[in-house]
């Protein structure tokens, strides 16, 4: 098992450099002038346009300015924000635990139906409760979310007034960051008030966010029920004339879930895509947001640092699905 | 002569019958399948069929409801928009960028990726190696971040959008073109074209390739429908199609001010991507299931 892992990680030695690469090149082929765009509109004279060019390091050769990107980062220095002049790993450690635990409650919510809808409809294949289910999960995983998210929030906060348009608490809280996840956060000072503020903020998100991970897990779940379904071990344990929910809940939920496990993590990356979604229509500060931001001001430093950190996040939650993967089922270490 | 005769003659045209059996079993698909055809209709005799032109602005009815409201002005069955355009004909014209955007990515995105997949597949070594590290950077990326960062580079607009696109998802045909190929390559079918003497160019493009058509027709289905959103999802961030274009996404996007007031104006370019996105995902089902013998036997 090591032994794999290490194989796996120094397969991803190339990766990541072609990703730092590919950040690089994206930010030095966008159109504009990184010294201008610091400036702002008060502009620059030449003698100090000069001057910044070389304190940024903007007048060296390609590849140096590369290489220099490359050590800073490996110091963990990401660079500064042309916009808000902060340290790049400053605004995004401020901003990452709100995509967080947006994430995190979306998918817990998708995991929380996906998994008993795959298997309900698994076991009644063919019933109106299965054809029903199947219907609703690929309508969502057909579902532009930016529009849904604006459905829901005509109905729930314009119609029916129950829920906040935007932002992740009310205004009126303000609360100092603890851990930066504003559920635990408010539970930690004891303030029920914020907490329910900060709940009913965080639910049409979450859903939007959701839909298409629990559109995908459901069928993902049902499919992989069926599939061992017709194996000859559950078959076996029938005709051994064990109770049905015990072929179900032992002999078959247990491998069917592996292929879903995998799945969930899967989904990682897509929710990370999402979030620029979700997070633009209901103007949640998160990480999705800051990107978008940041292209459209043309922040180069922010663009360049943000899509370094994002990928190498993407693939390490793949890694380590991969490997999770691999210890449940050993027949993938021998390849 | 007799026997040979009519295996030539039915043999593709039952494969074709055999296809469609297990298509039509499937009442999801042939819905999907008749929706779609629809919409092509629509897409192609837009000007036809549309009451209005999509760009003229009627200043005498600004966000006017939809029929079924006591306030609707009987010319715009779905109302109007904020500067007074029929949102019927804006839909009917915006089936033909959703339709184009998803044939042209899928196009792009296949030939590239079968491309690099099959050179992946066929020579593997450092061509492998050079190919799939590269898709895997691709992939490392969330699909709609590398899209808006690469229309930033290239400007916005629809084209530059489609290229986006295209670009982000043909490292999955390229992916499963090289693992069919891989499967493929060593069968004896081929070691004996190769026998017969055939080059590589014949080996992977004539010999091989067909046989990996099937996984390949359900992944540019599914392509087709990400298409369609991912270009309504740059249109509605402002970095696709640019107004007046009656593209879905950036009707959303010049809508979503108006929601509370006019929910109709929101309600249905995103009822129109969901519908025809829905069609197509539903086409893709059946043909997997049509195309996988796995599935078949069950």
């Amino acid at each position: 098992m090591l032994n794999y892992v290490l194989r796996r990680i120094a397969l991803l030695v190339p990766t990541i450099i072609g990703i730092s690469i590919c950040a690089f090149a994206f930010v030095r082929v966008l159109p504009g002038d990184p010294i201008l765009a610091m400036a702002g509109q008060h502009g620059v004279t030449p003698e100090r346009y000069e001057i910044l060019r070389e304190q940024f390091g903007y007048n060296l050769p390609i590849w140096q300015q590369y290489f220099n990107y490359l050590w800073d980062v490996m110091q963990g220095d990401f660079g500064i924000s042309l916009a808000t002049k902060r340290p790049v790993i400053n605004e995004f450690m401020a901003l990452f635990p709100a995509t967080m635990e947006l994430a995190f409650v979306a998918l817990l919510f998708a995991v929380i139906i996906g998994i008993p809808a795959g298997i309900f409809a698994a076991i009644k294949r063919g019933s109106w409760f299965d054809q029903v289910t199947m219907g609703v999960a690929l309508t969502g995983y057909s579902m532009p979310i930016f529009w849904w998210g604006l459905l829901l929030i005509i109905f729930f906060s314009g119609y029916l007034g129950w829920t906040p348009v935007s932002g992740r608490i009310a205004l009126t809280f303000f609360l100092k960051p603890i851990t930066g996840f504003m559920l635990i956060d408010t539970l930690l000072y004891g303030n029920w008030a914020a907490f329910v503020s900060a709940l009913r903020h965080l639910i049409l998100p979450a859903i939007v966010l959701g839909t298409i991970p629990l559109a995908v897990i459901a069928r993902q779940t049902r499919s992989a029920m069926l599939e061992v379904l017709g194996e000859d071990y559950v078959r076996t344990a029938r005709a051994k004339g064990m109770s049905p929910n015990r072929v179900v809940n032992v002999h078959a939920l247990r491998n069917a879930l592996i292929p879903v496990v995998t799945t969930i993590g899967l989904q990682v990356g897509l929710l990370l895509g999402g979030a620029i979604l979700t997070e633009t229509i209901f103007t949640w500060p998160g990480i999705g947001k800051w990107m978008i931001d940041s292209i459209s001001k043309r922040d180069y430093v922010v663009v360049q640092s943000g899509l370094l950190i994002i990928a190498l996040i993407v693939m390490s939650v793949n890694l380590i699905v991969d490997l999770l993967y691999a210890l449940i089922n050993p027949r993938i270490r021998v390849q | 002569m007799a026997t040979s005769n009519t295996s030539a003659s039915t043999t593709p045209a039952s494969g074709l019958r055999e296809f469609w059996y297990y298509f039509s079993v499937n009442r999801g698909a042939v819905i999907g399948l008749t929706v779609f055809a629809i919409l092509v209709f629509v897409a192609i005799f837009a000007p036809l069929i549309a009451p209005h032109l999509p760009d003229v602005q009627y200043r005498d009815a600004l966000l006017k409801p939809p029929i079924w409201d006591a306030n609707s002005d009987p010319r715009f069955i779905l109302g109007t928009d904020p500067v007074g355009r029929d949102i019927l004909s804006r839909l009917i014209h915006g089936a033909r960028y959703s339709l184009f955007i998803g044939f042209f990515v899928v196009v792009g995105a296949l030939v590239v990726g079968v491309i690099l997949g099959v050179l992946a597949g066929y020579f593997r070594g450092w061509v492998d190696v050079l190919i799939m590290r590269i898709m895997d950077i691709i992939l490392a990326f969330p699909p709609l971040l590398l899209a808006l960062v690469l229309v930033a580079i290239l400007g916005p607009g629809l084209f530059n959008a489609m290229i986006a696109i295209a670009l982000v998802l043909q490292p999955h045909f390229a992916r499963l073109v090289r693992a069919a190929v891989m499967a493929e390559k060593n069968r004896e079918y081929v070691t004996a074209a190769k026998l017969s003497g055939a080059g590589h160019f014949r080996l992977m493009m004539i010999t091989i390739l067909p046989n990996c058509l099937g996984p390949l027709i359900v992944q540019a289905t599914l392509s087709f429908s990400n298409a369609i959103l991912e270009a309504a999802a740059l249109g509605f961030l402002g970095m696709g199609a640019q107004p007046p274009t009656p593209e879905w996404g950036t009707m959303l996007a010049s809508a979503r001010e108006f929601i509370l007031k006019a929910p109709w104006v929101v309600t249905f370019p995103g009822l129109a991507i969901l519908i025809t996105v829905l069609a197509i995902n539903l086409i893709g089902d059946g043909l997997r299931d049509a195309l996988d013998p796995k599935l078949k036997r069950s």
